[in-house]
C-alpha cells in the first residue's frame, strides 16, 4: 500500500470546504469516492474536475476520497493539487482562471486608504467567498499565525487559487507570508497571481526586506510581471521597534508599517491591556518612524470581537496617536474602525472653512491665508484638503459640498 | 383508494393530480380565482345531556379518552404545534393506536418537528396512512423517498383552517395539549411548567372536530382563566405527568444571527425599507423568528428609535426582541400567534397590548378579511426563488422535502413581501431558473435581498421609482441568478421519478404543485 495523504478540512462545523484523502495506486485507473452534501447537484462536475486534475498531472492510477461540504471548484482543485504534490514532484500548476475583477486589477495606489485590513485564515476557503462584501480596505489571506504548522503546505494552494478566482470587491489583495526566511517560499505561490501587498511578519532588520524584494524580482522576471507589489512589514518586537525607521525607508515599495501588539507584549514579557499604556512608547515611536519616512502607520488588531465599544475607544486613541488604520479579525469590526478613523463632523466643518479661506485668498491674489485672526500655513491647507477627500471617499461628505453651502 | 390520479397542468403550468387519496381536488386556477360556495362545515350537534352536570370531564388516561372517542381505522387525528420540539403527546397518540391495532389514520398536525421523527415507525407499520400538514427533516425525506402509504398534503397555517372550515378536512378527534386546564376543558398556555404563551393554532381544531380531548400536566380547579381553549367544545380532559419538555418548547435558541454575511443582508433589508418609505411612523410589520429575520427586526428597532417613530403593530412569532420593542414604546401592539421564549410568554401574560391572535384573524381564506393583507412589511425566508420571483419553501434544490409551509403563503398577501436570502448556501444557488416546488407565485413576492444585490419585482414600479437614486445595489433578478451560477457552477436538475408523493395546497385549497418521488 502506498503513502496516504490527507488535505483540507472536514467536520460538522466546516462549510464550503472539502477534505481529500489520496493514495497513488498501480492499476485500476482513478478510483473516486465522493461524499458531498451537494452531490445530486454538482456530483458529476466534481468527478469530471477530479479526473481532469489527475490527467493534467499525468497520474493514471489513484484512489481518492473527497469529503465535500460545498466547496467551490477552485478550492476543491486546491485541495487535490496540494495532496498530489505531496506524492509527486511537478513544476506544473493546476490554475483556475482569473475572476474578471482580478484580471482587470492593476497595481493599487501607494497612498490609498488602508484604514481597515481584514485577516482571513489562509486555510479556510469558506470565509473568503464573501469577505469583500463587507468592504474592508484590504483583505489579508494569512499564511502565518492563522494556519497550523502541518497545514502550511496546503494553505498555499488555497491562497493562490483565491487570489485568482475570488472577487474581493475592490479590497486591496494582501497576503501575510510566514516569517523570513520560511516565508520566502510562500512568495512563489502568490507573486504570479496579482497580489497587491505582502505583509512581512516579525520584521526586525532591513536584511529581511532585501531578501523579500530579491525573491519578488526573481519571480517577477520569470513570470514577466510588471505590476507594483507593495510591502507592509509588521513590527512585533523591541528590536523591530528600535529599527523601525531604518526598515521604513529601506525600500521604495514599502507603503506602511504595522505594529503587532500580541507578539510585541510577549517579547517584552508583559500582558496586553485594553488601555494599551504598555505599548504607548512603541506605538508612538513607530508612528514617528513612519511619518519621517513618508509612509502609513497602521495599528494592531483588537482581539475581542464582541466588545465593539472598547474597539471604538482603541481606534479613536490610535487615530489620535497618528495611526491611519487598524487590523480586523472579524467583519463586524470594519464599520466601527471606519467610523472611528473617518473625519468627524467638526473636523470636516473646520476643513471646509480652511479650504474656502484658501480659495478665497487665491482668487484675491493674496499670498497669506487667514481664518478669522489666525494665519493658516500651507501644510494645514494640505491637511484640510486631505480630510475633505477622505470624508468624500468615506461617504461622510457630499462631493458637491460647495454647491450645498 | 388511489393515492392520486388524473394529472393535469394547473394555471401555474405545474403538473398536479385532480384526485388525491380518493378525493377530488381542484388544480390551482390563479390567484383569487377560486371561490368555494355553500355553507361552512359544522361538527355534529351535541347536547349537554351527554356531559356530566358537574362539569368534570376528566378521564383516567389518554388511552381511555381515545377509546371513549371511538378511535378506529381511517380517522383523522389533529394536534397543534405550540409545544414545538418539546411535544410529548403526538407520539403517544399513535403508540396507543398501534397497541389498539388501529390502522390507516391521518395525522393533521399544524406543524411537525424533529421530536416527531418517531412517527416514521407508525407510517411504516400502517398505523398512519399519511400526514396532512407539514413534514420536516426525516419525515420529509421519508415522504420524498415515496415511503408514505397515502399522498402527503402540505398546507399553510391559513390553508389548514380553510380546509377545516370548508369541509375538505374532517377532524374526527382533536387532541390538544394545554399547559394549564381545568376539568371542564377550559385551557390556556400562560401558566404551568409547559407554558408556551398562546394556543391560536388549536382554535379551528376544537371548534370543528367531532371529538375534542384536552391533555394537561397542570390541572387547576375550575375556572381556568383566561380560556384560550373553551371548555364548552371539549369532550374529555386527561391529566398526565408531562405534556412537553420546557427546554425545547421555549428553548431560547431564537437568537439574532452572528453571521456577518446574514447581518449584512439584514442591514440591507432594513435600509431598503427605510429608503422605500415602507418603514415609517405608524407602520406595521411581521418578522419571523429566524436569525436573519430577528436581525432585520433589530435594525428596524434602531431606525424607529433614531427617528422617534412608533410602529402600530407587529405580527409575532414573538421573542424577547419584540417584547423589548413593545416595552420601550417602539411598537403599540404585538399580535401574536406563537411565543418563542419565556420573555414572550411573560409579556403575553402581563401586557394587554401583547395579544393572542388566531389564524382566523391573520391568515384564513374563509374569514371576512385577514390581518396579513393589512401588514406593511413582511419578512420571509425561502429555499429557492426563481427569476420570475416564484418561491419555494418546502423542498431543497435536490428535490428533498424538508420544511413545512407555515404561514409563509398567507403572509405573501401583505402590502410588501421581502425575502432576505443568501445568493447561495454552501454552493447551492438560492436564485434559480425555476423553483423545484412552487409554493408561492412570483406576483406576490416583491423584493429579494441578497448580499450581492437587491432585486425588485418589475410589477412594483412604485418601489423601483422610489429606489432609483438609492446607493443600495439594486439589480435585475436575472443578473443575480447569473452571478450565483458564475460562482457556484450550473447545478444539475434533481432526479425525480414520475411518481407523485405529495401535493402542495394554495391558500384557497387548490393544488399549486406536486411533490415527486426522488430517485435513490
Amino acid at each position: 500500500m502506498g503513502k496516504i495523504i490527507t488535505c483540507g478540512n472536514q467536520g460538522e462545523r466546516i462549510c464550503s470546504d472539502c477534505q481529500v484523502i489520496l493514495e497513488l495506486t498501480d492499476n485500476n485507473g482513478i478510483d473516486i469516492q465522493l461524499n458531498s452534501k451537494v452531490k445530486s447537484l454538482y456530483g458529476e462536475s466534481i468527478i469530471a474536475l477530479t479526473k481532469d486534475i489527475f490527467h493534467y498531472f499525468g497520474i493514471p492510477n489513484a484512489r481518492i476520497t473527497i469529503n465535500d461540504s460545498g466547496a467551490l471548484p477552485y478550492f476543491i482543485s486546491a485541495r487535490i493539487e496540494a495532496a498530489i504534490k505531496q506524492l509527486i514532484e511537478s513544476n506544473k500548476e493546476y490554475l483556475p482562471d482569473f475572476h474578471i475583477d482580478n484580471s482587470l486589477s492593476l497595481s493599487t495606489l501607494r497612498d490609498r486608504h488602508r484604514i481597515s485590513r481584514l485577516y482571513l485564515p489562509g486555510n479556510s476557503p469558506g470565509l473568503m467567498i464573501n469577505a469583500g462584501l463587507h468592504h474592508p480596505d484590504g483583505i489579508i489571506l494569512d499564511l502565518e499565525d492563522a494556519v497550523a504548522p502541518e497545514k502550511k503546505h496546503e494553505a498555499r494552494f488555497v491562497v493562490r487559487n483565491a487570489l485568482r478566482a475570488v472577487s474581493f470587491y475592490g479590497a486591496e489583495r494582501m497576503v501575510r507570508i510566514n516569517q523570513i526566511p520560511a516565508g520566502l517560499a510562500d512568495l512563489d505561490f502568490i507573486i504570479p497571481h496579482r497580489v497587491n501587498l505582502i505583509l512581512i511578519p516579525k520584521c526586525e532588520t532591513i536584511e529581511q526586506i532585501k531578501q523579500v524584494n530579491e525573491r519578488i524580482s526573481i519571480i517577477s522576471m520569470k513570470y514577466n510581471i510588471t505590476q507594483k507589489i507593495w510591502l507592509m512589514p509588521i513590527i512585533e518586537s523591541a528590536k523591530g521597534v528600535m529599527n523601525a525607521y531604518d526598515i521604513a525607508r529601506s525600500a521604495n515599495n514599502i507603503v506602511a508599517l504595522a505594529i503587532g501588539l500580541e507578539d510585541f507584549t510577549a517579547d517584552l514579557g508583559i500582558s496586553r491591556t485594553k488601555e494599551g499604556t504598555e505599548s504607548f512608547a512603541a506605538r508612538s515611536r513607530m508612528v514617528l518612524a513612519c511619518k519621517a519616512a513618508g509612509i502609513q502607520a497602521i495599528d494592531s488588531v483588537f482581539s475581542d470581537i464582541e466588545d465593539l465599544e472598547s474597539l471604538r475607544q482603541t481606534a479613536l486613541q490610535s487615530k489620535a496617536l497618528g495611526f491611519v488604520g487598524m487590523g480586523c479579525i472579524h467583519p463586524r469590526q470594519i464599520k466601527t474602525i471606519h467610523d472611528a478613523f473617518a473625519p468627524g463632523k467638526e473636523e470636516i466643518e473646520k476643513a471646509k472653512k480652511i479650504v474656502l479661506a484658501f480659495e478665497d485668498a487665491q482668487s484675491k491674489g493674496l499670498s497669506v491665508v487667514a481664518l478669522g485672526t489666525k494665519m493658516v500655513d500651507p501644510p494645514v491647507v494640505k491637511r484640510a484638503h486631505h480630510t475633505l477627500d477622505l470624508a468624500i471617499e468615506m461617504d461622510r461628505l457630499n462631493q458637491n459640498w460647495r454647491e450645498q453651502l | 383508494m388511489k393515492k392520486y390520479d388524473n394529472l393535469v397542468k394547473n394555471a401555474a403550468g405545474r403538473l398536479v393530480p385532480t384526485v388525491v387519496n380518493g378525493q377530488q381536488v381542484t388544480p390551482f386556477k390563479g390567484i383569487g380565482k377560486h371561490r368555494p360556495t355553500g355553507r361552512k362545515y359544522a361538527p355534529p350537534i351535541s347536547t349537554i345531556l351527554d356531559y356530566p352536570t358537574d362539569g368534570n370531564k376528566e378521564v383516567t388516561s389518554l388511552e381511555e379518552a381515545l377509546r371513549l372517542c371511538g378511535l378506529r381505522d381511517g380517522m383523522t387525528i389533529s394536534t397543534h404545534h405550540h409545544l414545538r420540539d418539546g411535544d410529548l403527546i403526538a407520539n403517544q397518540i399513535f403508540e396507543i393506536a398501534e397497541s389498539s391495532m388501529v390502522k390507516d389514520l391521518v395525522w393533521l398536525p399544524s406543524a411537525s418537528f424533529p421530536c416527531h421523527d418517531g412517527i416514521i415507525h407508525y407510517l411504516n407499520n400502517g398505523t398512519i396512512n399519511r400526514i396532512e400538514g407539514s413534514m420536516n427533516g426525516p419525515l420529509g425525506r421519508f415522504t420524498s423517498a415515496g415511503k408514505m402509504k397515502g399522498c402527503a398534503v402540505l398546507r399553510s397555517h391559513g390553508g389548514r383552517v380553510q380546509a377545516i372550515q370548508d369541509g375538505e378536512v374532517h377532524i374526527d378527534i382533536a387532541i390538544l395539549a394545554a399547559p394549564t386546564a381545568d376539568s371542564f376543558g377550559n385551557g390556556n398556555a400562560l401558566y404551568g411548567p409547559s407554558a408556551c404563551g398562546v394556543l391560536g393554532y388549536s382554535l379551528a381544531d376544537y371548534m370543528y372536530a367531532d371529538k375534542v380531548i384536552v391533555v394537561t400536566d397542570n390541572l387547576t380547579a375550575f375556572p381556568c382563566m383566561p380560556m384560550q381553549i373553551e371548555g364548552n367544545y371539549v369532550d374529555f380532559v386527561v391529566k398526565v405527568d408531562k405534556i412537553g419538555l420546557p427546554e425545547k418548547i421555549v428553548s431560547g435558541t431564537t437568537r439574532i444571527t452572528k453571521s456577518p454575511d446574514r447581518l449584512l443582508i439584514a442591514e440591507m433589508t432594513a435600509q431598503f425599507c427605510l429608503e422605500a418609505g415602507l418603514l415609517k411612523d405608524g407602520c406595521s410589520f411581521q418578522a419571523g423568528a429566524g436569525g436573519t429575520s430577528l436581525a432585520v427586526e433589530d435594525y428596524f428597532h434602531k431606525i424607529l428609535l433614531e427617528n422617534k417613530w412608533k410602529a402600530r403593530f407587529c405580527f409575532g412569532g414573538s421573542t424577547e426582541y419584540l417584547v423589548r420593542m413593545l416595552e420601550d414604546g417602539s411598537v403599540d401592539y404585538i399580535l401574536d400567534a406563537q411565543a418563542f421564549d419565556l420573555e414572550a410568554v411573560r409579556s403575553i401574560r402581563d401586557n394587554q397590548n401583547h395579544c393572542d391572535t388566531s389564524v382566523f384573524h391573520a391568515y384564513n381564506f374563509h374569514s371576512k378579511g385577514n390581518y396579513a393583507g393589512m401588514t406593511d412589511i413582511v419578512i420571509l425566508g425561502a429555499t429557492e426563488i426563481d427569476v420570475n420571483f416564484n418561491g419555494n419553501v418546502v423542498t431543497h434544490s435536490d428535490g428533498q422535502l424538508l420544511h413545512g409551509i407555515g404561514g409563509w403563503q398567507n403572509c405573501l398577501h401583505s402590502k410588501c413581501t421581502i425575502i432576505p436570502v443568501p445568493l447561495f448556501r454552501d454552493r447551492i444557488p438560492v436564485i434559480v431558473d425555476e423553483v423545484t416546488t412552487l409554493c408561492g407565485p412570483g406576483s406576490l413576492i416583491d423584493i429579494i435581498v441578497t448580499e450581492r444585490g437587491i432585486a425588485i419585482n418589475p410589477l412594483r414600479t412604485d418601489l423601483i421609482e422610489k429606489m432609483k437614486n438609492s446607493k443600495l445595489p439594486i439589480v435585475d433578478i436575472q443578473s443575480l441568478k447569473d452571478e450565483a451560477e458564475r460562482i457556484c457552477g450550473k447545478p444539475s436538475k434533481p432526479h425525480f421519478t414520475k411518481e407523485v408523493v405529495g401535493i402542495v395546497k394554495w391558500v384557497d385549497g387548490t393544488v399549486i404543485d406536486s411533490l415527486w418521488k426522488v430517485e435513490d
